[in-house]
């Protein structure tokens, strides 16, 4: 069966078309301010019988296209079980939520936590935070990378931690430092979350902020247990939602 | 039920209504009704009667409070279900739940509480500072109740707008506590004979106990129908029934009840359903939920699961025990210590300790056969949130998954909180 998985999220729409399992193609597209639109385009190269969709999109893209509809934490589920069939759990870091997956034999999801609302630590706090220091993204990760030693930031809401940075800036505090900091207090908060599910390793750091160096480094040190990083992180979920298809066809 | 419809507004103008901005909170909870409620399918018929009584929520039921009123009788509003209705209607007054279930008029509310303050407390100031509630108006006194430190400040406030009496609810469940409530109690008989000018007597207390216990029963059968799978009622329709039974009439809700409950019992017996069978089944428990608060049930049943039954003020904590009937030869004072021994059994977050009621949801979600239990707490309050890891803890050692969501009455959260219930059903 050629199944395509779409993840349509806050930040980018990712495609991965399967063939009988394997992965023929993958395509990643910023979501812009039509992700349906861009969800469509994937759509219209054809070469699937079946669609399935996961990601904020996931309702009206069931809607549109067909296929029954799949959660983020059920897709990370599968897609990490796939990619690393030892892995005991998953974090997902993207645009806009966090999720951290404890995952028992199989890859069923046995518990999982997401932010509530908003978007304090994500993929989009790190976009503003970059802004507010003067950085290009893949530049403050690098920074923070190589700071001796970060500032302690205090807030995670992204409004009030864009506030402090300022007036950490005006104080005249290296930027290096407050990027470690930053990164520093979303590998805490995310650390404290992989705590509350009791995920053990090896881990699975999945989603647009894997590609982080600084963050992979700090969850890295700070996890009990071996971490994962797949090569392409952020397609994780849209490979997992279409290996749901499968998994579904197999036990109906 | 004419089919003419009736103008009320000069009756809200009366009772002091801003008629603009009730205007604007009726036009906000029809399609809102209509959007969680009417577009359910396989309902049972006897829902009907709560469309009808929702569609005239402030309308005819205000009405009749108004003629009740004219005829010299006395209306109690209260926000908690430890006020027993029981005393107030020996007295031949009614009892009516107030409003607290949207968020309305917070930029005023919050010109004198914090933004902090939960949704419940913010939302009953809001309506009596935005003038849109008109049960408080209809309310000749507001019984509140010392549950919460939130509540017990925000009454200081309220009581500068209302006739507001306060009773004083003990925090544990000591030999000493329970003394202290039952005098509590023989205060509220007191306080309510002075209110309407008639005498509690021991027959009125025993008449009002059967009446009250029979609303209790009837609500008690819906929910045993609610045992089986498919499940006859969605959750959504079994919450409102118990939301409407804090101000309906209380002969004509129990019958029209119990005519849903042989409607209920009739669809189990042939394996009708309000949600396919082997829907995954949902125990919430937390928090309570007023009218129009059914958000969470909402999200649950939209998702495609079902919730089987609610350990809630606005659930099984209204209806589960009754007060004992007691024969002619029983005296006033056995009767009081009943009344006040079967409200101080509730088990409330304001309590401590409370385990009582983390054995109370996993019976409950055992005898319901729970596939998981949904943790429900409004934002900012610090019993229910704080109580949800004892609740968790014992979840977990049933075995049991469970989800905790704490919320507030607003949709900035609708989208991740959908996420997060699906992932919990696809769990499941």
């Amino acid at each position: 069966m050629r199944v395509l998985g779409l993840d349509i999220g806050s930040r980018s729409v990712d495609a991965v078309w399967l063939n009988d399992g394997r992965i023929v193609d993958w395509a990643v597209a910023d979501s812009g301010f039509d992700p349906q639109a861009v969800a469509e385009a994937f759509v219209a190269r054809g070469g699937h019988d079946v669609i399935v969709a996961t990601g904020y999109g996931r309702h009206a893209a069931a809607q549109r296209f067909g296929g029954s509809p799949v959660t983020e934490i059920t897709a990370y589920g599968f897609g990490a079980h796939k990619l690393f069939p030892e892995a005991r759990a998953v974090l997902d870091i993207g645009g806009q939520d966090t999720k951290v997956i404890a995952l028992g034999s199989g890859g069923k999801v046995v518990d999982f936590e997401m932010n509530d609302k908003c978007a304090a630590g994500t993929g989009k706090f790190l976009e503003v935070m970059a802004r507010a220091l003067g950085f290009e993204l893949e530049e403050m990760a690098a920074s923070a990378l190589a700071a001796d030693a970060g500032v302690a930031i205090s807030s995670m809401c992204t409004v009030f931690a864009e506030s402090e940075v300022t007036g950490l800036v005006h104080r005249g505090e290296d930027r290096a430092r407050i990027a470690r900091g930053l990164h520093e207090s979303i590998a805490r908060r995310t650390l404290g979350a992989l705590k509350r599910v009791n995920a053990r390793g090896p881990l699975v750091f999945a989603g647009g902020v894997a590609k982080n160096p600084a963050m992979v480094a700090l969850i890295r040190a700070g996890f009990d247990g071996e971490v994962l990083v797949p090569d392409e992180a952020q397609i994780v979920g849209a490979y997992g939602a279409a290996l749901s298809a499968l998994s579904e066809r197999v036990s109906a | 039920m004419s089919d003419q419809p009736v103008d009320y507004r000069p009756m809200w103008e009366k009772l002091g209504l801003d008629l603009d901005a009730h205007d604007a909170l009726l036009a906000a909870v029809g399609p809102l009704y209509a959007d969680a409620y009417l577009s359910q399918q396989n309902r049972p018929e006897g829902m009907s009667y709560f469309d009808f009584v929702i569609s005239e929520i402030h309308g005819l039921r205000i009405k009749e409070l108004d003629d009740f009123r004219a005829q010299g009788g006395k209306v109690v509003g209260t926000f908690c279900l430890y006020v027993p209705e029981e005393i107030v209607r020996a007295a031949g007054a009614w009892c009516v739940g107030l409003c607290a279930g949207a968020e309305f008029a917070y930029d005023e509310v919050e010109r004198i509480m914090p933004r902090n303050t939960c949704a419940l407390i913010k939302s009953f100031m809001g309506f009596k500072l935005g003038k849109v509630c008109p049960y408080i108006q209809e309310a000749d006194l507001v019984i509140g109740e010392t549950t919460c430190d939130g509540k017990k400040k925000a009454y200081e406030l309220l009581g500068e707008l209302h006739n507001v009496w306060v009773m004083e609810l003990p925090q544990m469940k000591r030999e000493r506590d329970r003394d202290f409530w039952r005098a509590e109690i023989r205060e509220l008989v007191a306080k309510v004979e002075e209110l309407t000018g008639n005498n509690i007597t021991a027959d009125g207390l025993r008449a009002a106990i059967k009446e009250v216990n029979d609303k209790r029963r009837a609500l008690q059968r819906v929910a045993a129908a609610r045992k089986a799978d498919p499940v006859p009622i969605s959750g959504k329709d079994a919450l409102l029934a118990v939301q409407v039974a804090f101000y309906d009439d209380v002969a004509r809700f129990t019958q029209m009840v119990n005519q849903i409950a042989d409607e209920l019992e009739q669809r189990v017996a042939n394996g009708v359903g309000a949600a396919p069978k082997g829907a995954k089944r949902i125990l919430v428990t937390g928090t309570p939920m007023a009218i129009p608060n059914w958000k969470v049930h909402d999200v649950i049943e939209k998702a495609g699961g079902v919730v089987v039954q609610e350990e809630l003020c606005t659930g099984s904590r209204y209806y589960s025990k009754l007060v004992p009937e007691m024969g002619e030869d029983t005296t006033m004072d056995e009767l009081l210590d009943a009344i006040a021994d079967k409200y101080l059994d509730i088990n409330c977050a304001c309590f401590t300790p409370n385990d009582a009621r983390c054995s109370d949801v996993i019976d409950m979600a055992r005898e319901w056969k729970a596939d998981g239990i949904v943790h429900y707490a409004l934002q900012f309050c610090g019993p229910y949130q704080i109580e949800a890891t004892h609740v968790e803890r014992a979840a977990q050692e049933a075995g049991i998954p469970l989800l905790k969501i704490d919320t507030d009455y607003s949709m900035e959260d609708i989208g991740q909180l959908s996420t997060r219930v699906e992932a919990f059903l696809e769990m499941l």
